[in-house]
């Protein structure tokens, strides 16, 4: 009943290429249905239809300007934290071998980075405003 | 069963692996549109849709053909190519990540030894997707939405990821496979019990990277009428759609994989050897029922308080269960 999903040795590389080739071909799938879409479903352009939907006033201020910067601030707390995690996930791989030592390394990384997060905390760039 | 065999092989094994995860991708998709309607209406004392075959359950066949025969608007101003390619990028997370995940003994498309990573790499695509809707659209709700969407995600991104590690420790691998292995023997052992914080870390975190109430402020259609999506229109909306109800598909699949012991019988007599995957059906279907509940069931957050339960409260507190786990692996 498994038929085809049977797990094979496949070699190091390949099972990259596999998830490379294999998410081109769903690439190459939506955009087969959104010209499929085009060729069936009728095309009556209009003026009127080609407007920017604002619920039924016309646009008068281009969305394409500059906009708040605690985005950004959230953005680079994101990429700290994102960093974070890729250090610690090898640690945790192997964390079952390290013993005490592990264990201290981990304790001294997290509270350096705590320290950050309540700094942040604390200085308000974590307030949504 | 014997001449099947062929079916193991190279190329035919790719393309059968190939349709089994799209068949998948899109069947969720359908499915959980039905499936949201028909729990919508019951949870409202109603019958949801019930005229097109029995029960209405040809609903999302009679949704796909109307939509096909649509018009497809784009708004005069967008910029057309990012417009039109914020559909495939929402699509490739949703698809890409069933191939790591095994859905039976032995049964998985390609056994990435870094899957779990894998997995929070290309879910990350999908926050891409939003933006490149709301921005490619160039409408001022769109970008809202987008603004709020990928703000939303990436905040949730930290604690999904945090809560990870518990497990990958206990596992000391990344790959699901070994993941799903280490629960076997009943449902005593799966990490839901010894990683209570973080399963329901992980599921809130799952709610809100799908986008779904009470975190569902990129769309918010009472707000900011279908915010990233509003210029969208016949199949190119159907697809971000598709998407998104794949996308929360996969997350109950992720999360059966990871928390709820994968395959896994609960109780060691009832191991169907390779029919397995029924309970991988059935775990996964009960996590997406939950989530439709809970759509139905609360009120939306709002953008602060969604800020502050994702960096006050779920982050110190995966961070605080990391140094527990660590410290609780080093005593036993």
């Amino acid at each position: 009943m498994t038929l085809g999903l049977l797990q094979q040795e496949l070699g190091y590389s390949a099972v990259y290429l596999y998830v490379g080739i294999f998410m081109l071909l769903i690439v190459g799938f939506v955009a087969t249905v959104l010209v499929l879409a085009r060729l069936i479903a009728p095309s009556r352009s209009s003026k009127t239809k080609a407007q920017t939907y604002e619920t039924g006033e016309s646009t008068v201020t281009d969305p394409w300007r500059p906009f708040p910067v605690r985005y950004y601030v959230f953005a680079l707390t994101f990429l700290i934290f994102d960093v974070e995690a890729l250090f610690l996930f090898p640690w945790a791989v192997i964390y079952s071998d390290l013993g005490v030592y592990g264990f201290v390394q981990m304790l001294i990384f997290v509270t350096i980075l705590s320290l950050g997060l309540v700094y942040e905390w604390k200085k308000g760039a974590l307030k949504w405003v | 069963m014997e001449f099947l065999n062929f079916l193991n092989q190279e190329p035919w094994r790719f393309i059968l692996s190939f349709g089994v995860v799209l068949f998948l991708t899109l069947n969720l998709a359908a499915i959980l549109v039905m499936g949201e309607r028909k729990v919508a209406g019951y949870i409202q004392l109603r019958y949801g849709p019930n005229r097109v075959g029995p029960r209405g359950l040809l609903q999302p066949l009679a949704d796909i053909i109307k939509l096909f025969t649509k018009e497809n608007i784009s708004p005069g101003k967008a910029d057309l190519w990012i417009f039109l390619g914020a559909p495939i990028a929402m699509f490739i997370p949703v698809a890409a990540v069933w191939l790591v995940i095994p859905f039976a003994p032995g049964a998985v498309v390609a056994d990435l030894n870094v899957a779990i990573l894998f997995f929070v790499a290309v879910t990350s695509v999908g926050a891409l997707g939003v933006i490149m809707a709301g921005y490619g659209s160039r409408s001022n709700f769109s970008l809202l939405g987008a603004l709020r969407g990928a703000a939303q995600m990436i905040s949730y991104e930290v604690p999904l990821i945090l809560s990870l590690l518990g497990v990958v420790m206990l596992t000391g691998s990344l790959s699901l496979v070994d993941v799903v292995n280490a629960q076997g023997g009943g449902f005593w052992n799966w990490y839901f019990i010894v990683q209570f914080p973080m399963f329901i870390v992980f599921y809130i975190s799952s709610l809100a990277e799908t986008k779904r109430v009470p975190f569902d402020l990129p769309e918010g259609e009472s707000e900011i009428v279908g915010g990233y999506m509003i210029e969208y229109s016949g199949m190119t909306w159907a697809l971000i759609q598709a998407a998104e109800f794949a996308g929360m598909g996969l997350m109950a699949g992720i999360t059966t994989t990871l928390f709820l012991g994968g395959w896994q019988p609960p109780l060691p007599f009832l191991d169907f050897g390779q029919f397995n995957w029924i309970w991988f059906g059935i775990k996964t279907a009960l996590i997406m029922f939950t989530f439709q509940w809970i759509r139905w069931s609360l009120p939306r957050l709002r953008m602060d308080q969604l800020m502050d339960l994702g960096w006050k409260v779920l982050v110190p507190l995966t961070l605080v269960w990391l140094v527990i786990t660590a410290g609780a692996m080093l005593v036993f």
